[in-house]
């Protein structure tokens, strides 16, 4: 264990912040579209919960389209996401198509997880994107054990387990960072910090509110970084990618961002103000921001930019006009997926 | 085209609300985002949103109109280009509500309030009173002449947690969003209010580490009752629920004593999946060194969830959340209790025994009635224990009626039915007239699709048609 003590200490430093690299007008109109995208679905998706057309729970990811965006415009093939129940965004951001992440929230055979997932547990091993978890903090140790696989076949990839500020107290996510720093294992935690765990804020639930610092002692470096902001997270998460990627094991980013919409759908929201909603969406909102860098730099004008809406509205408002037609699973599928049959 | 806004269902069970007041009115121009409308159900006030952007051509339905059903048009949005001298007469419209056909979810394991994570989840599902086989008033446990009170079951639990706290000191609850948001569920409403921060504690997502800490305070002479916002999520704690609460009686030779309460809803609720939808009723009621309670009505929720604070043991006490919104009778006296440890029958006949607990109850009253119908004379019993569980009653039972139909929600193997038709097998061989049957959930994880989900779970149905197969009929 020498080894370990003699170890320079690295613990939280903001000063590692990755210098910010320009940004052209293709990557900031690609961003764009992609945090709109997710926007629009979601959207979408809250228009057909209120028809009836989506049942249980259906976790909104609006106001926190730059965490997921900016990250997974400097992943590599190869490497691997996976978050909680609040999963729509990330599935898009992984290349999933809107059609079959839709169809999954009306629970159809045409919906990424063949209707039997939900909202909740969207999954696409073809792109990445292993999940989609229901129960809060069990995608970290999980997260990690990808990074695991990864090392083992030396393949270069890098996991990145995204949480929230709730899920940051669970006692599993501290048993993963003890294992993921112990063993330098290529895994990415980040916590997007969207200040609320359903109405219970981070002041009333953490002893320590900087969640970046919780690495301290598991000697694993943490930074905070405005999750509102993509092209800080993306800048971010180049420099933590490149870390673990490097051998030099797991890193923490903690995404400041926020949630626009109740916690699960019918949430009325009583432990905050609307000002506070209101002043953040005016404020400091992802996508609204992009778009008047997209406008001062003269890379789109207002008409470019209405068409791509327009383009991006089409393309959801088709994918919700499938998932409501599509049917559902047959009945025989009740059966199915539950083990692999083995021949005997 | 102007494209139509509607009102829209705020849970899966909404029908109507109010439309309490416009944000926006006619003429002015909305974003995607942008809140429209306030919408009052009976327990919250929701803001709807706006998807599309354009033009408000027409607010079809007035500020405070009440009774605005899911699916009606309330305002009309013009796209560019459009007036609202386009507009097409929007209250000729019938409501697009999806018919009960096009859901295709007739189970009654899909219908009921909304969910767990939610403000309003006490939204009550239930259409109607829910069975309750005999009167309440039935009950040995109750004398007679006393005035009934028809009560929630969530309100006989909290009312049975109030009671407790204002009686013994040393109980206190905890658990995530039981104090300042009043319960996921809204089962522990008003405790924070009456009883204050020391005794009502909200605690962060860790489950283990509370119902370690529960476990502790109980060692050190106190009386917790811990609130699973969903036994699903009990299984980050099981542990100390086992190994902690359950064993160290016995280990320390009987020195140690852990009185405590974990309880909060287990089974299915309403379309969340495999990871938020299990029954753990078998997983419990298989520990020595635990008492595990699953009520159906108020009246037994109430005077079983008081004995189960005063129990000197660590009791698990499963509830269900699609029957929180259930009424029933509720006897109004001071000190109701309920001995754990004792079946009920709620209806008495002579030809085929049932057996269930938590919700299934419903269903079991259910199809006696059915079966009554036929001419066949079921005789309901609600186990409301499963740790102790009263193998007498149902023996005594099946030594009257000769056969027996186990119905559970949860899953069979292991379960629930297949010991007590072990328990009959064995001490009532001779009195069978036919093998046990059983009613259980399909084998599989709950899926989420709606049909799929229908078939999964058992309902009046399946307990109708084993009850006809023991019968031969
Ligand atoms: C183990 C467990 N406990 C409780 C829950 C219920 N629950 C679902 S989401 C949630 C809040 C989580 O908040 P956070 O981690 O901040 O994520 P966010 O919802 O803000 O994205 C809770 C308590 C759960 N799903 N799993
Ligand atoms: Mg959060």
């Amino acid at each position: 264990m020498a080894a370990k003590t003699s170890k320079t200490k690295t613990g939280p430093s903001k000063t590692r912040k990755a210098k910010p690299r320009p940004s052209d007008k293709d990557e900031l109109l690609g961003l764009y579209r992609d945090m709109l995208l997710i926007r629009r679905f979601e959207e979408r998706a809250g228009q057909l919960y209120g028809m009836g057309e989506i049942a249980g729970f259906c976790h909104l990811y609006i106001g926190q389209e730059a965490v997921v965006t900016g990250c997974k415009a400097v992943m590599e093939e190869g490497d691997q996401m996976i978050t909680g129940y609040r999963a729509h965004g990330h599935s898009l951001a992984c290349g999933m198509s809107p059609e079959e992440v839709m169809a999954e929230l009306t629970g159809r055979a045409a919906g990424c997880s063949k209707g039997k997932g939900g909202s909740m547990h969207m999954f696409s091993t073809e792109n990445r994107f292993y999940g989609g978890h229901g129960i809060v903090g069990a995608q970290v140790p999980i997260g990690a054990g990808l990074a695991f696989a990864n090392k083992y076949h030396e393949n270069g990839a890098v996991s990145l387990a995204f949480f929230g500020d709730g899920a940051s107290n669970q006692g599993q996510v501290y048993e993963a960072f003890n294992m993921a720093k112990l063993w330098d294992l290529p895994v990415v935690f980040i916590i997007e910090n969207n200040q609320y765990a359903m109405g219970t804020s981070v002041e009333r639930a953490s002893a320590e509110t900087e969640l970046h610092k919780r690495g301290i002692s598991f000697e694993i470096e943490g930074h905070l970084v405005d999750g509102m902001n993509v092209l800080e997270v993306r800048d971010m998460a180049k420099m933590a990618l490149d870390h673990a990627r490097s051998g030099k094991g797991p890193i923490i980013l903690e995404m400041k961002t926020y949630r626009y919409r109740g916690h699960s759908m019918s949430d009325p929201a009583k432990y905050r103000t609307r000002d506070e909603v209101t002043k953040t969406r005016e404020e400091s909102d992802p996508i609204e921001a992009v778009k008047a860098r997209l406008l001062k730099e003269k890379w789109a004008d207002e008409d470019q930019l209405k068409q791509i809406d327009k383009e991006i509205k089409d393309t959801v408002k088709a994918a919700a006009d499938f998932a409501v037609e599509t049917p559902e699973p047959e009945p025989s599928e009740l059966w199915t997926d539950v083990l692999i049959e083995v021949e005997a | 085209m102007a494209i139509d806004i509607q009102m829209p269902a705020l849970s899966p069970t909404m029908e109507e609300g109010t439309l309490a007041k416009w944000l926006v009115k006619e003429g002015d121009t909305v974003a995607s985002g942008d809140v429209l409308a306030e919408i009052e159900t009976d327990k919250a006030t929701m803001e709807v949103e706006a998807v599309d952007e354009g033009t408000i051509g027409k607010l079809v339905v007035a500020d405070g109109t009440e009774g605005v059903k899911v699916g009606a048009v309330i305002a009309q949005l013009l796209e560019e280009g459009e007036s609202a001298d386009d507009l097409p007469d929007a209250s000729a419209k019938p409501a697009a509500k999806p018919s009960d056909d096009e859901k295709g979810d007739t189970d009654p394991g899909t219908a009921g309030p909304a969910h767990p994570e939610n403000e309003n989840a006490d939204r009550d599902g239930s259409e109607g009173q829910a069975p309750v086989g005999k009167p309440v008033a039935d009950d040995p446990a109750i004398p007679t002449n006393i005035k009934m009170v028809e009560t929630t079951v969530r309100d006989a639990l909290r009312d049975a947690m109030a009671e407790e706290m204002r009686r013994d000191e040393t109980v206190f609850v905890m658990g995530e969003e039981v104090a300042e948001y009043q319960g996921a569920y809204k089962v522990t409403r008003e405790l924070l209010q009456e009883f204050g921060a020391k005794r009502v504690v909200d605690t962060p997502i860790t489950e283990y580490g509370f119902a370690g800490i529960g476990v502790g305070a109980a060692f050190g002479g106190l009386k917790p009752i811990v609130e699973f916002m969903t036994f699903n999520f009990a299984m980050q704690a099981i542990d100390h629920i086992i190994n902690s609460a359950a064993k160290t009686l016995y280990m320390s030779g009987g020195q140690m004593r852990c009185p405590i309460v974990f309880r909060g809803p287990n089974g299915a609720a309403s379309r969340v999946g495999a990871q938020h939808s299990q029954d753990y009723s078998a997983w419990y009621a298989h520990v020595p060194g635990l008492k595990v309670i699953a009520p159906y009505d108020s009246a037994d929720a109430k005077g079983l969830l008081k004995a189960a604070i005063r129990d000197p043991n660590p009791v698990v006490f499963l509830e269900h959340e699609l029957i929180y919104g259930e009424s029933f009778d509720v006897p109004d006296m001071d000190d109701f209790l309920i001995p754990i440890g004792k079946a009920k029958i709620r209806r008495e006949g002579s030809d085929v025994t049932i057996t269930a607990h938590s919700r299934m109850v419903k269903f079991a009253l259910e199809a006696a009635e059915i079966l009554a119908g036929e001419g066949i004379d079921a005789e309901v019993i609600d186990l409301r224990t499963l740790r102790p569980l009263d193998t007498d009653t149902v023996i005594e039972s099946v030594k009257k009626t000769n056969r027996i139909v186990c119905a559970e929600e949860g899953w069979g193997q292991h379960g629930v039915g297949a010991e007590i038709a072990a328990a009959v097998v064995a001490e009532a061989f001779d009195y069978l007239d036919a093998p046990p049957a059983r009613v259980f959930q399909k084998d599989v994880p709950l899926p989420y699709a709606a049909n799929l989900e229908a078939m999964s779970l058992p309902g009046t149905e399946d307990v109708v048609r084993a009850a006809k197969a023991v019968l031969y009929v």
